[in-house]
């Protein structure tokens, strides 16, 4: 068979193959990993090495406005992940089990796609009509919270609804045959299966809501979140200290990832 | 039933109807209203500011945006295509790790991501500094505030957008479709173009659409990278609105941004529709 391909070919795709995954996964890491390691440089720089040292660390523990930022953030996050996550999980319990609709099933991704500079400038307009305009509000961390929670919920709703569609029905049709009440079995039986997919979805909207910087940009009023203080000192310059923040940033924002991840693949 | 509905459903959709499909709507009337003398949005109807998108100075801004989006997402399918195909035929065990490993990135912040690109690309950056260092050259290079520097920082950004997508539709292949092509003398070349990537090509509209989508409203990665106050569509319209304060035009940019993907979206249903037809009338 001369035109069969021979296993020589095929295994010398594979290995090019391999190569080509190689270069992206170092593609996708080495700059990251470039500036982890200037993060621990004693001179900060990238011109040499000299040295071991924490102390661009100990500089961002002593930026009084970077704490400030992080602790609004904190905040954000915080009210955020409870307001979406309670909303998302009621969204996906009703998508999944009291109505059958394209449309929204479709829509529920809507917030997830429209781009985030447009979404920003619509609820500027519309906080800047109804709060200042109206109600003679200032803007502040509470029209942050509302923006992030409106995208959160979306990320939620879709992450519960994995769930809900790999959890057997038939042992809440048990307890209601048992004489618990809608509200007890969802209490004691629905809410307990579907646990890990509320707490993975928890954890993707508080990292959303951590790591999101051009919404907050824009409906921040005069407050400051971690990502809209970061970027001022970015836009300053390339420092030292902004290599220790990105660290951080990166290492909590992976850590909670893998955590979502190890939740969520918990029901496989 | 309806009291349930109620309860489940009432609360997310009562929010996204205030803080979604209002606010969206106001952008669709700020297009077409006047800007006030000070800012600000005066009710007068016009269509002033969808003639001003048409002028050249703003067009070619839509057109450089579309030609940079258009750019990272080749690159990225270039890119990711034989990525996503490798990680696909890994055995078993290795294919979840190895697919969150390329994954796991997107899931942190575009902000840090893009400033890893200023530290190594800058005048005084890795790239620069090693060169230099090497003898290679005298006078730092120009590495940032380029057209490339943006499309680097894009395919960087959204590179697990392009492979997840493609994973997806080449893990679900059924490699004995392949067997069978090989078997019937379709050498490995003819076998991946008349086999594996019409059969895939869900997969990479999704990614190429994942990609393009997010690429041609960006505004991080060529604020940070692109130097220019209004380089791209997506800077253009911060700068309107923070900067120039004329939300009407800002707004009538967002339309036609959002008019371009819902354009690119339908064109995506269409194509998977047709693939579907042809499928079943095979």
């Amino acid at each position: 068979m001369p035109d069969r391909p021979s296993r020589s070919i095929r295994s010398w795709g594979r290995w090019v193959l391999g190569l080509e995954l190689a270069l992206v996964l170092a593609f996708l890491y080495l700059p990251i990993a470039v500036v982890a390691a200037l993060s621990f440089n004693a001179s900060g720089l990238p011109t040499a090495w000299t040295g071991f040292s924490l102390e661009w660390y100990a500089a961002v523990a002593r930026n009084e406005a970077l704490l400030g930022a992080f602790g609004n953030t904190l905040i954000v996050g915080a009210a955020t992940t409870i307001i979406a996550t309670i909303l998302g999980t009621l969204l996906a319990l009703g998508l999944e089990r009291a109505v059958r609709s394209t449309f929204l099933d479709t829509f529920v991704y809507v917030p997830m796609i429209i781009p985030d500079i447009v979404f920003a400038i619509a609820l500027l307009s519309f906080y800047n009509l109804v709060f200042t305009s109206l109600l003679g509000l200032q803007l502040g961390l509470w029209t942050v919270i509302l923006s992030h929670v409106t995208f959160g919920i979306a990320f939620v709703a879709v992450v519960v609804r994995t769930r809900l569609r790999h959890f057997d029905r038939s042992i809440e049709e048990a307890s209601l045959d048992l004489g618990a009440n809608e509200l007890r079995t969802f209490r004691n039986v629905t809410l307990p299966a579907i646990a890990p997919g509320v707490v993975a979805g928890a954890l993707i909207a508080f990292t959303m809501s951590f790591d999101e910087f051009i919404i907050a940009f824009f409906t921040k009023g005069t407050s400051e979140t971690f990502p809209t203080q970061v970027y001022s000192m970015i836009r300053f310059g390339v420092t030292p200290e902004v290599n220790a923040i990105a660290t951080v940033v990166l290492g909590l924002s992976i850590t909670l990832v893998l955590v979502s991840q190890r939740l969520r693949g918990s029901l496989e | 039933m309806l009291r349930r509905r109620l309860i489940l459903l009432g609360p997310a959709l009562a929010w996204w109807a205030v803080f979604l499909a209002v606010p969206v709507a106001l952008v669709l009337a700020y297009a077409f209203l006047t800007r006030g003398t000070f800012g600000g949005v005066v009710p007068t109807f016009t269509l002033d500011n969808l003639a001003r998108a048409a002028d050249p100075l703003y067009l070619r801004v839509l057109l450089f945006s579309l030609r940079v989006a258009a750019i990272a997402t080749l690159v990225a399918l270039l890119i990711g295509y034989p990525a996503a195909y490798l990680i696909a035929t890994l055995p078993p065990r290795w294919r979840t790790p190895v697919l969150i490993l390329t994954v796991l990135p997107f899931w942190t912040s575009l902000l840090i991501r893009t400033y890893a690109w200023i530290v190594i690309l800058n005048r005084e950056g890795l790239i620069n500094r090693g060169l230099a260092a090497a003898g290679l050259i005298d006078q730092p290079l120009e590495l940032l505030n380029n057209e490339f520097a943006i499309e680097l920082g894009l395919v960087y950004g959204y590179l697990p957008l392009m492979i997840l997508p493609i994973y997806a539709s080449i893990e679900r292949l059924n490699p004995d479709l392949r067997e069978a092509s090989a078997d019937l003398g379709g050498g490995p070349l003819r076998t991946f173009r008349r086999v594996t990537l019409p059969l895939t090509l869900p997969g990479i509209a999704a990614g190429c659409i994942f990609v393009f989508v997010p690429s041609l409203g960006n505004f991080i990665v060529p604020d940070l990278l692109g130097g220019g106050l209004s380089s791209m569509v997506g800077n253009l319209i911060q700068s309107q609105f923070l900067r120039a304060r004329d939300w009407p035009f800002g707004a009538m940019l967002s339309l036609i941004l959002i008019g371009l993907m819902g354009a690119l979206l339908f064109f995506q249903a269409w194509l998977l529709g047709r693939q579907r037809r042809e499928a079943l009338d095979a």
